[in-house]
């Protein structure tokens, strides 16, 4: 079985989906993430779909644990790089991501995190 | 040019869900469907497939092309010798899962394409027909 990497920036977590995955792929990573997070301490994840040409409900659903996961290990989730054609599949599966931040690009997410990050302090 | 116009994979196993995918995306890409049709068309094939894997314990999907006035279409059938639907109407019911899953997989994959055809009875497998046009 193929495993995902996650690459370490600062306080961010990275992960590239580049593969067809299989279902147990991904639930490998829902917990090698989970994992990192613990380890690290990181408060932010970045998940790059932009290689993923299609998303099911089971990547969805994935998708959807990990930034729950994330959160109760207070660390913000936010998938990136979804294509137009996935989006609109997507919702016409019925899946509406519930509870997922999404950016349109990596710039954009780590702006996000930087944000929620900054909302937390001052939250403090 | 590849001429075969049917064909038959087996859903046995995971890895198969992914190799249905892949075969999937190549036929629409044969008969030149936009992205969003494509992307449509793998995303039902890959929610009918774990169907058939988790629900109906292992299968096949056997695909065909179809010409009808002029349209070219491409038609997928799920089919597994498992247990079978008990009540269809509920399996066809947004968010009603028989466990385990979001409850998308059949109602979810019937929006994304243009004909849905379920044909199953309890004790006798289930089979699922879908069809998208160009």
């Amino acid at each position: 079985m193929e495993r995902i990497p996650i690459l370490r920036m600062g306080s961010v977590l990275l992960v590239t989906i580049q593969v067809d995955m299989q279902d147990q792929t991904a639930m490998a990573l829902q917990e090698d993430l989970a994992d990192k997070i613990a380890k690290t301490g990181a408060n932010g994840v970045l998940i790059d779909i932009s290689a993923l040409e299609i998303v099911d409900s089971f990547v969805g659903r994935m998708l959807a644990s990990i930034s729950g996961i994330a959160r109760i290990l207070s660390a913000t989730t936010v998938v990136v790089g979804m294509q137009p054609a996935v989006a609109i599949t997507l919702v016409e599966l019925g899946l509406s991501l519930e509870g997922v931040r999404t950016a349109l690009n990596v710039e954009r997410g780590v702006q996000l995190l930087q944000r929620a990050r900054r909302e937390t302090a001052v939250g403090r | 040019m590849d001429a075969e116009t049917s064909g038959t994979l087996p859903v046995a196993s995971e890895q198969n869900i992914v190799a249905t995918r892949q075969l999937v995306r190549m036929l629409c890409q044969q008969l030149k469907f936009s992205l969003v049709d494509q992307t449509k068309m793998i995303t039902a094939a890959s929610e009918l497939s774990r169907n058939t894997l988790v629900h109906g314990g292992g299968g096949r999907m056997r695909w065909e092309f179809l010409e009808q006035n002029g349209k070219r279409g491409l038609q997928l059938h799920f089919e597994d010798e498992g247990p079978g639907i008990k009540d269809m109407s509920l399996a066809l019911t947004d968010g009603w899962t028989s466990g385990g899953g979001m409850g998308l997989g059949l109602p979810g994959s019937k929006r994304l394409v243009h004909d849905f055809v379920v044909d199953s009875e309890p004790g006798r497998g289930t089979r699922v027909s879908i069809t998208r046009w160009k």
